[in-house]
C-alpha cells in the first residue's frame, strides 16, 4: 500500500533489573499504513503493553525507535491517545467533564466554547453514552465507563488510536457490543488503530492485521496475518465462515502449539500491567514450567 | 366478601395515609429510638458512676464535684456572662450619655469611648480560644498542604525531608512553647502591635504541632494518584499546574481531608496546653486561672471548662466532617 504512516524500527527495551537488564523486547519491526486497525495478540508478558507504550511516549525504546507521519515519538501526546484497559477516568468528574477535560487540552486554541461543547457531545453520542452526560464513573457500568474513556480518545482526533485491551474486564455481552460500535466507528472515521488482546476471536473480527508475538524475554513480532475480510464484518455470519474459521485457526495454532509455554522470565518484566488470561485458555497445563520451543520466525504477510 | 369490599373502599389517600404514619410512627421511630437508646444509656451509666464516685474523693479544695456541682456551675457561668454583658452594655450608654451632654456644651470637643475593662468570662474566653485553634489552624493548613503536594510529587525532595518530619512530628507543644516565646518576643515588636504576643506563641505553637498530619496524609495522597491517571495526564500533555489542579489535588482530597481532622483535633488538644503555659487568653487560661484560685468552686468549675473543651473538639470534627462531605468526590 502506500507510505507506512506509523514506523517501528528495530526496537529493543530493556528494564534495568536487581539483576541486571531485562530484555523485554528485541528487534520489533512494525509498519502501519494510515487506517489500518492491527492488533497485537501474544501470551501474557511478552511485552505487548510494552510496544503500545513506547508508540505511547509513554515509555522509551533502548534501541531504536518509532516515526509518526514523518516525526519520531519521544513524549507523551494527544495524537496518540490510549484507551486503558479500567477506563482511567478522573472519578471525580463527570463523564461529560471527563471528555471536556481532554477537548480543552487539545483544542483550546482551535476551537471556541460552543464548538467545544458541541464537539464533546459528538463524541459521547458517537459510542451512545449521551444520555449520561453528568453521571460520575462511579454510578456508571464498567462497559459504559468504556465508552467514555473511548469517547475521550477519539475527541483528541487522534493519528493512532492505542488500546490496551480495552474490553479485556468486560462480560462477554457488553465486549461484543462495544467490539460491534468500535467496528463502526473504526469503519465511520477511518482512524488507525493498535489494540492489544487476548482474544483471538476479537482479533480476527476487529483487525485488518493480526501481529503475534513470541515469549519473551527478548519477545519479538513472529507472525503477521492479514485478515481479508469484507467490511462490514458480522460476527453471526462469519461464525462459519471457512475463511474467518482459517484465521482463527492460524492464530491459535501460533499461541498453542508454536509458542505454547509462556517465556520464564515474564515475572521481572518490568510491565506494570496486570494481564489477565486469556479467556480461551483451555489447554493450559498448569505447573509444567519446561523452557520453551524456540519458533522459527515465520512471516506470512 | 363483605370485608374485601371495605378494604377496597378505602381510598388510595387513606391508605397512603396509612402507610406513611406505619412508617413514622412504627419503623422508623423505632429506628431512631434505638440509635438514641443505647447512647442515651451510656452517658446515664456514665452519669450515675460519677456521681456516686465523685464525693468518695476528697481533695483540699473540698469533695471532688459530682454533675450537680457542675451543672450548678455551668448556671453560674453564665449568669456572670450575662451579668457582665449588662454591665458592659451600662458602661457604653453611660459613656454615651457623658458625651452627648459634653457635645451639646461644646460641638468641638473630643469624646470618646473605652471598653469595658472587666475581666474576661467563660464564655468569652472560649470564642478566644476558638479563635486562636481557627489562625493556628489555618496557617498549618496553607503551610502543610502545598508542602505535602511537593514531596508527593517529587521523591527526591521526599526522601530529603522525610526524616526531619519523623523528628518533629512527635514533638510535645510543651517543648516547643519557650523557644517560641523567646522568639516572638525577639522578632515581633512594634509600638502598635496587631496581635498580642501571647496570642502569637500559641496560635505558633498550635500550628507548630498540628500541621504533621496533614502534611504526612497531603504527600501520601499525592504520592498514591493511579498511575493510570498520570498517564491520562502524560498523555493530553497537561501542563505541570493543571496536572496539579486537575488531576493530583482532587485524587488526594480524600486523603488531605483525613489529615485536616487529625490536624485540628491535635489544634484543639495542644491549644489548652499552650495557653495554660503561656498564660495568652483563652480555656486554657481560665482553667489555670480557676486552679490558682483555689476557691470551693473552683473544681466545679474547671469541670466545665473539661467538658466544654470536649464538646467543642466534638463539634469541631464534625464541622469538619460536613466540609469534607462537600468537597470530597468519593463521599
Amino acid at each position: 500500500m502506500s507510505k507506512s504512516h506509523l514506523e517501528l524500527t528495530n526496537v529493543q527495551m530493556a528494564f534495568d533489573t536487581p539483576h541486571g537488564p531485562f530484555v523485554a523486547l528485541e528487534n520489533v519491526d512494525l509498519k502501519i499504513r494510515k487506517g489500518e486497525f492491527v492488533s497485537l495478540i501474544g501470551h501474557s508478558g511478552c511485552g505487548k503493553s510494552t510496544v503500545l507504550n513506547i508508540v505511547a511516549g509513554l515509555l522509551q525504546a533502548t534501541r531504536g525507535g518509532c516515526v509518526l507521519d514523518g516525526h519520531e515519538v519521544n513524549t507523551p501526546g494527544p495524537e496518540r491517545a490510549v484507551v486503558f484497559q479500567n477506563h482511567s477516568l478522573m472519578p471525580w468528574l463527570t463523564v461529560y467533564e471527563n471528555v471536556e477535560l481532554a477537548v480543552q487540552q487539545v483544542f483550546r486554541k482551535s476551537m471556541n466554547k460552543a464548538e467545544r461543547k458541541e464537539w464533546i457531545l459528538h463524541n459521547l453520542k458517537l459510542v451512545n453514552m449521551d444520555h449520561a452526560l453528568h453521571k460520575r464513573p462511579g454510578e456508571i457500568s464498567g462497559g459504559m465507563a468504556q465508552r467514555v474513556g473511548i469517547a475521550r480518545a477519539l475527541a483528541m482526533k487522534p493519528s493512532v488510536l492505542l488500546m490496551d485491551e480495552p474490553f479485556g474486564a468486560l462480560d462477554a455481552l457488553t465486549r461484543a457490543h462495544l467490539q460491534d460500535s468500535l467496528m463502526e466507528i473504526q469503519q465511520d472515521l477511518n482512524s488507525t488503530v493498535i489494540m492489544i488482546t487476548h482474544d483471538v476471536d476479537e482479533a480476527v473480527l476487529l483487525s485488518d492485521r493480526i501481529v503475534m508475538m513470541t515469549n519473551g524475554p527478548a519477545a519479538t513480532i513472529g507472525e503477521e496475518l492479514h485478515i481479508k475480510l469484507p467490511r462490514p464484518r458480522n460476527r453471526v455470519t462469519l461464525a462459519d465462515n471457512p475463511e474467518y474459521v482459517h484465521y482463527r485457526q492460524a492464530v491459535l495454532s501460533f499461541l498453542y502449539e508454536k509458542q505454547r509455554f509462556p517465556g520464564k522470565g515474564q515475572e521481572e518484566q518490568g510491565e506494570q500491567n496486570t494481564e489477565e488470561p486469556a479467556p480461551i485458555h483451555t489447554e493450559e497445563t498448569p505447573g509444567v514450567e519446561s523452557s520453551q520451543p524456540e519458533s522459527p520466525v515465520r512471516r506470512i504477510a | 366478601m363483605t370485608t374485601l369490599s371495605q378494604t377496597d373502599s378505602l381510598s388510595q389517600g387513606q391508605r397512603w395515609l396509612r402507610a406513611l404514619t406505619e412508617k413514622l410512627a412504627g419503623r422508623s421511630l423505632a429506628e431512631t429510638g434505638r440509635q438514641l437508646l443505647l447512647p442515651a444509656i451510656g452517658i446515664a451509666l456514665f452519669l450515675g458512676f460519677w456521681h456516686l464516685a465523685a464525693p468518695q474523693v476528697q481533695t483540699s479544695l473540698g469533695a471532688f464535684p459530682g454533675p450537680a456541682q457542675v451543672l450548678e456551675q455551668t448556671g453560674q457561668l453564665w449568669q456572670e456572662h450575662s451579668n457582665q454583658r449588662d454591665r458592659a452594655a451600662q458602661f457604653v450608654t453611660m459613656q454615651e450619655e457623658r458625651n452627648e451632654r459634653i457635645l451639646t456644651e461644646n460641638p468641638n470637643a473630643e469624646v470618646k469611648i473605652r471598653d469595658y475593662p472587666g475581666a474576661p468570662t467563660f464564655i468569652d474566653q472560649i470564642f478566644t480560644s476558638l479563635g486562636t485553634v481557627l489562625a493556628g489552624f489555618v496557617l498549618a493548613t496553607i503551610i502543610a498542604v502545598p508542602l505535602g503536594i511537593i514531596i508527593g510529587l517529587n521523591r527526591h525532595f521526599s526522601a530529603a525531608v522525610n526524616p526531619l518530619i519523623q523528628i518533629f512530628k512527635p514533638v510535645s507543644p510543651l517543648a516547643w512553647l519557650p523557644l517560641v516565646t523567646m522568639v516572638v518576643s525577639a522578632t515581633y515588636v512594634s509600638d502598635d502591635p496587631m496581635f498580642a504576643k501571647s496570642f502569637l506563641t500559641s496560635m505558633i505553637t498550635v500550628t507548630l504541632c498540628s500541621l504533621w498530619p496533614t502534611l504526612i496524609n497531603t504527600s501520601v495522597g499525592v504520592a498514591a494518584v493511579n498511575p493510570d491517571l498520570l498517564n491520562v495526564s502524560k498523555v493530553l500533555q497537561l501542563s505541570f499546574w493543571t496536572h496539579v489542579r486537575k488531576v493530583v489535588l482532587p485524587s488526594s482530597v480524600p486523603m488531605i481531608f483525613t489529615g485536616l481532622r487529625v490536624s485540628l483535633g491535635i489544634a484543639w488538644m495542644v491549644l489548652i496546653a499552650a495557653e495554660m503555659l503561656a498564660q495568652s487568653p483563652g480555656l486554657g487560661k481560665f482553667v489555670w486561672d480557676e486552679f490558682q484560685n483555689g476557691s470551693s468552686q473552683s473544681l466545679s468549675r474547671i469541670m466545665v471548662a473539661v467538658l466544654a473543651i470536649g464538646f467543642i473538639g466534638f463539634l469541631l470534627d464534625r464541622i469538619m466532617l460536613l466540609i469534607q462531605k462537600k468537597v470530597a468526590w468519593n463521599e
